[in-house]
């Protein structure tokens, strides 16, 4: 029998520091999503059985959650993720000061989604002990907060990198599971938005 | 926990000697799957052990080349696959069939309990009957009886072996069962769901009488409890109010009406006392009364200091409750 | 073609690159997978002789009706504390154990592809292991089974600290678990060695992903529910309490997660059956495609059957009868992998009377007992009888210590002389089986009949004259039994650690890439990345060095190994592997300490966790010298 996948190593060197599909670091990040896109679907289907279980789950006085804020939240998250997309393009082709702004205007509108959070919270007159609702609507709210946060920290971090020039064309690992990780925990407002706050608008009595 | 050595009257409640319509089609479905897994299991054993006493067909240790393709298709397809697939359909259709007998409702208009929850014994309910006892259901032999099932605090599971499968109470919600004896006898009865601390002492009886005995076991229960006759008792029955039963425990008939505690109207006429625990004697009531703790670890029912006159006056007003 | 030779200095080169010096800092230090592998070994070996030890209290207890050895309190704890311990704390972590040690090795690798994270899994292993524990040593081990139902496990009915160290420490070792599924994955997909194309993988690395995957996607809905529970239990946030929110939510979340884990406590104790088997049968394995398919099929269709342990919860017969149809299903896979066992034993070329495969044969005969009881718990008639008695006690023992510990023993036997160069001895190895499979049989089955005569489970005592005295009995002195069969296997361990023949590479002539190396392997196990042509690479009579490559598959400069495509082990690049670090430890003592402030309540104590835990992972994280562009 012939050895013969050994023999498809390529005449040039292999690379010794690969991105993407090729790098272990990639699909580590790719199953971390994965896990945590779990953990966020079981929060949405809890949502889901105790709107079927409970007659009163809903605002206060069968009220639908009001829209305005949490769609300029949308825009911020989508905008956010544009921003990490293009500066990521950006050290593709080597250029560090897109890298560096494309990183900078996403971790502002991410920064500025947080802000707007709490001004959500603040203006809400109950608590998450006031009922299976609102438990799970800080739970979610809060639980996609946290996981935003994580993903600015890891933002901050590699923003500092850039300016440090840690990155090139070739060499850029983390930049690309940062923004990867971002563009998850938008991709999550989208589901969040569309299940906790428009969906009642269509589906209460 | 010399008192728990004492045994409670039920015969054996096996799920294989049923007494009822339900537990007889589940216990045939049950033999029925063993038989079946029991002639697999043979098979297995003999495809199994018979290469195994084969002698080696030599001393040789190379490694042998891989089996043909069509040998691993007829063992693995054939025999892995597809026999299984056609053993667990038969099962499927059986258990469909035996879903279908046993989901039976019994028809509008018949009798319902209601059986309440309680960490760790039974409130037993008549609806429209006005009759509320503890551990102990009666029913009417040979009829279908609904039993509506809720909860007051956890989760629970009501199970009687030899008349039906189990099917939990579970607080904010009402479940539904119903059980048949077919005939007359006491059938043991237990908390399916771990439920805390006594859950291994919450068990009750479930009464098959001839109908003609339930209806005037209901006549009887309905009623108030009767006036307190005797000096003692009526000694007791001030002890029962001054010393705080009262606050748990109801009488009716009498301005007690306390609801955290089973229902006591006719406790003397009851098999079992505290949740199935034991045997309602004279004995096990004065210890029970005396000793809450001692003879049911973990119990809610508080320990009532009082003089040994009292305890025995108490005492001799609730046997009085018949 | 020409064999890749080690060259001069090749070796020394590895020697300083691999292998640290035997002193303590490398000790705590240490990312060697080989190492990594034993720890969890050795100390999910514990958990199995400490929830061993629960068990016989308990079997203590029931020997007699009516018996006041144990409080009602402490008989609560032990069954809960027993069933968490196996469960979470032994039966999945020793296969990580064995995962660990051999993954890298059968697929011709230098280590795991997250070594760091890998030391780190084990170090929350122990760690909340550590918490758990803490609360049986101060008297308030969790006692609310191992399934935790709400509303007895909520803040009003369970208000001590009991259920916190149950919810906290096991989300703390959700994310050991988790990690070391994640990396499970990328080193299968992406350090397969040169030729080793997906459908050249043993079976084991297949079992393994599939368990991987279970625990990437099963584990959230735990991670979910212990949220919702710690949060209802200490802020008042209500999702379970029936008031407000739902008891059953809890059920669902438990089960989504519940049963899958099933699956990830046995699918990779069958691969290991199936790499062991051809060796003791001189012929590779029957159907190992279907066996590859079967349990893909296994590891999917465990996330469709939850509802099997709420039949008795009221859930409306429609949606039940579909959950016992994929109940029912499931048994398919499992049929076909029985099936390819029993060929490959029928069509062996001979016989090899070994420990590990008298492990096997029994292991066979008690998962088709553990399978038919499970089939006859999918029936719902039958299992409104069956749940919650001794007959679903019997049932999962059978599967567990049937699916899990037998083959767990097996492999014992088949890979300690690998990992410390001598055989254990095979007459103790014949007692250690012929003990177990007695004792397994004795304690276990009449548990059945008891179930079937009505004796539940979770009751700390049972008056006399309902018949299950005698089975009891019985039932007792089988688990003793069974208990001196796994002293055996320390004895044995420990007798044959000193005076064990030595094993030298390849003692049972097996055909996976481990035998290639020497026992034990050098810290980089392979001096020259393999390069395999088949499923049996070491009995298809081809050299493992040949081929193209080079240096390419010597890289003894620095820690290197090599990274190859995921469907095809086509090479596409060299991976540094990462210096031994203290931040994995560091990490995991800054978690411990975040865990603990939550179990206490003290905020302060939770702000000095979380303050280290990033700090760690920033120092973690942190470019070295070296990885930096020039």
């Amino acid at each position: 029998m012939s050895i013969d996948a050994a023999a498809a190593f390529p005449r040039e060197p292999l690379p010794d520091r690969v991105k993407g599909a090729r790098a272990t670091g990639w699909w580590g990040m790719v199953w971390l999503i994965c896990t945590e896109a779990m953990l966020f679907a079981s929060y949405f289907a809890s949502w889901i059985f105790l709107s079927e279980t409970i007659r009163a789950f809903g605002e206060e006085g069968g009220r639908y959650p009001p829209l305005g804020l949490p769609s300029l939240m949308t825009v911020l998250l989508a905008s956010s993720s544009i921003a990490a997309w293009w500066g990521e393009k950006g050290i593709e082709k080597g250029d560090q000061g897109r890298l560096r702004l494309g990183l900078a205007i996403a971790w502002l509108l991410g920064a500025a989604f947080i802000v707007c959070q709490v001004i959500e919270y603040s203006h809400k007159s109950l608590g998450p002990d006031s009922g299976a609702y609102h438990s799970l609507f800080y739970t979610i709210t809060t639980t996609h907060g946290v996981h935003l946060a994580a993903g600015l920290l890891m933002g901050a971090v590699v923003q500092l990198r850039a300016w440090l020039g840690h990155f090139t064309r070739e060499r850029h690992l983390a930049v690309q599971n940062t923004v990867l990780y971002l563009h998850f925990v938008d991709g999550v407002w989208m589901v969040i938005f569309l299940l906790v706050y428009v969906s009642p608008h269509f589906w209460r009595r | 926990m010399m008192a728990l050595l004492q045994t409670v009257t039920v015969p054996h409640p096996s799920t294989l000697d049923p007494r009822g319509p339900a537990a007889a089609r589940e216990a045939a479905l049950w033999w029925g799957m063993l038989a079946v897994a029991t002639v697999i299991f043979i098979l297995v054993l003999y495809l199994l052990l018979r290469p195994l006493f084969r002698r080696p067909l030599d001393g040789d240790t190379t490694p042998g080349e891989a089996m043909p393709h069509d040998v691993q298709r007829r063992w693995l397809v054939w025999a892995g696959a597809v026999m299984p697939a056609a053993v667990l359909f038969a099962v499927f259709i059986a258990t469909l069939f035996t879903l279908a007998a046993v989901r039976m409702p019994p028809r509008a208009g018949d009798l319902t309990i209601e059986v309440i929850g309680h960490r760790w014994w039974w409130e037993v309910r008549y609806p429209g009957r006005g009759v509320v006892t503890a551990d102990e259901l009666h029913i009417p032999v040979g009829r279908p009886v609904r039993i509506r099932l809720s909860s007051d605090d956890v989760i629970h599971s009501f199970w009687v072996p030899q008349l039906a499968g189990k099917t939990d109470l579970i607080p904010g919600q009402s479940n539904d069962s119903w059980i048949q004896a077919s005939q007359a006898g006491t059938y043991y009865g237990k908390c399916g769901e771990y439920c805390g601390r006594q859950h291994a002492h919450m068990s009750f009886a479930v009464v098959a009488q001839a109908p003609g005995d339930f209806d005037q076991w209901l006549m009887r229960e309905a009623a108030g409890a009767p006036a307190a006759g005797d000096s003692g008792a009526v000694v007791g029955q001030k002890v029962f109010r001054d010393r705080g039963c009262a606050f748990c425990h109801a009488v009716r008939g009498t301005p007690y009406h306390g609801d955290v505690g089973p229902d006591l109207t006719h406790v003397a006429s009851r098999r079992l006392l505290a949740g199935g625990s034991f045997d309602n004697t004279r004995g096990m009531l004065a210890g029970w009364i005396a000793n809450p703790d001692v003879m049911k670890p973990g119990t809610l029912m508080p320990a009532v200091e009082m003089p040994g006159d009292e305890l025995q006056a108490l005492v001799d007003y609730l046997q009085t409750l018949k | 073609m020409s064999t890749i030779e080690a060259g001069p200095g090749v070796e020394e080169r590895l020697k300083t690159s691999w292998e640290p010096p035997e002193t303590l800092y490398f000790q705590l230090a240490s990312v060697d997978h080989k190492k990594i592998g034993k720890r969890y070994l050795i100390t999910a070996f514990i958990f199995l002789l400490v929830g061993g030890v629960e068990a016989l209290l308990m079997r203590m207890q029931l020997s007699r009706p009516e018996n006041t050895l144990l409080t009602p309190e402490q008989y609560d704890q032990l069954f809960t504390m027993h069933g968490v311990t196996m469960i979470f704390w032994y039966a999945a972590p020793i296969l990580s154990g064995f995962g660990n040690y051999l993954v890298p090795l059968f697929i011709g690798s230098r280590d795991m592809a997250f070594p760091r994270l890998n030391a780190f899994s084990y170090w929350t292993f122990l760690l909340s292991g550590i918490v758990l524990y803490t609360g049986a040593v101060i008297g308030l081990a969790p006692d609310g089974g191992w399934f935790a139902y709400t509303p007895l496990t909520g803040p009003a009915f369970s208000p001590g600290l009991n259920l916190d160290f149950y919810a906290i420490s096991l989300l703390f070792l959700t994310i050991s678990t988790t990690a070391g599924a994640i990396n499970f994955i990328v080193t299968i997909f992406k350090m397969r060695c040169p030729g080793m194309s997906m459908s050249r993988m043993p079976l084991a690395l297949w079992s393994t992903l599939t368990m991987s995957f279970a625990v990437v996607f099963g584990m959230p809905p735990l991670t979910a529910a212990l949220v919702f529970l710690e949060l209802e239990r200490r802020w008042n946030f209500h999702f379970f309490d029936p008031l407000s929110g739902s008891p059953l939510l809890w059920q669902h979340l438990f089960w989504i997660f519940g049963h899958p884990w099933v699956y990830v406590v046995i699918l990779p104790a069958t691969g290991l059956v199936s790499m062991m088997l051809p060796t003791f049968c001189r012929r590779p394995i029957v159907g190992h495609t279907y066996i590859v398919l079967a349990t893909i099929a296994t590891g999917m269709a465990g996330f469709g059957v939850w509802v099997h342990h709420m039949f008795a919860t009221g859930i409306p017969v429609l949606s039940t009868t579909f959950f016992s149809a994929a109940s029912l299903t499931v048994s398919i896979p499992s049929g076909i992998q029985i099936f390819g066992w029993l060929a490959t034993i029928w069509h062996a070329k001979r016989h090899v009377w070994r420990t590990p495969f008298y492990f096997i044969v029994g292991f066979i005969v008690l998962f088709v007992i553990g399978g038919f009881s499970g089939v006859m718990t999918a029936a719902i008639p039958a299992d409104w009888q069956e749940t919650d008695t001794y007959f679903v006690v019997a049932h999962l023992h059978y599967v567990l210590i049937g699916i899990n510990l037998f083959p767990v023993m097996a492999a014992f036997y088949y890979w300690l002389p690998k990992m410390t160069g001598r055989m254990l001895d095979e007459r103790l190895g014949r007692w250690n089986f012929w003990v177990m499979f007695t004792g397994m049989n004795i304690a276990f089955f009449p548990m059945h009949v008891v179930g079937m005569l009505g004796m539940t489970r979770r009751i700390y005592t049972y008056p006399a004259h309902l018949g299950w005295t005698w089975l009891n009995q019985v039932e007792t002195v089988g688990g003793f039994i069974f208990a001196a069969g796994v002293l055996i296997f320390v004895a044995n361990y420990f007798i044959s650690r000193k005076n064990g023949v030595h094993a030298g590479p390849d003692p049972w002539q097996a055909s996976s890439l481990e035998w290639s190396v020497s026992s034990p392997p050098p810290a980089w196990n392979f001096s020259v990345i393999p390069a395999v042509a088949s499923r049996e690479p070491l009995w298809d009579g081809t050299d493992l060095l040949a081929g193209g490559g080079g240096d390419q598959r010597v890289l003894s400069h620095q820690k290197k190994t090599l990274g190859t495509s995921v469907l095809d082990a086509v090479p596409d690049s060299v991976l540094h592997m990462p210096e031994d670090t203290l931040y994995p430890l560091g990490l995991s003592i800054a978690l411990t300490v975040l865990f603990y402030g939550l179990v206490f309540k003290s905020a302060l104590v939770f702000a000095i966790g979380l303050l280290a835990t990033f700090a760690a992972i920033v120092g973690w994280l942190w470019p070295k010298p070296g990885e930096l562009p020039e």
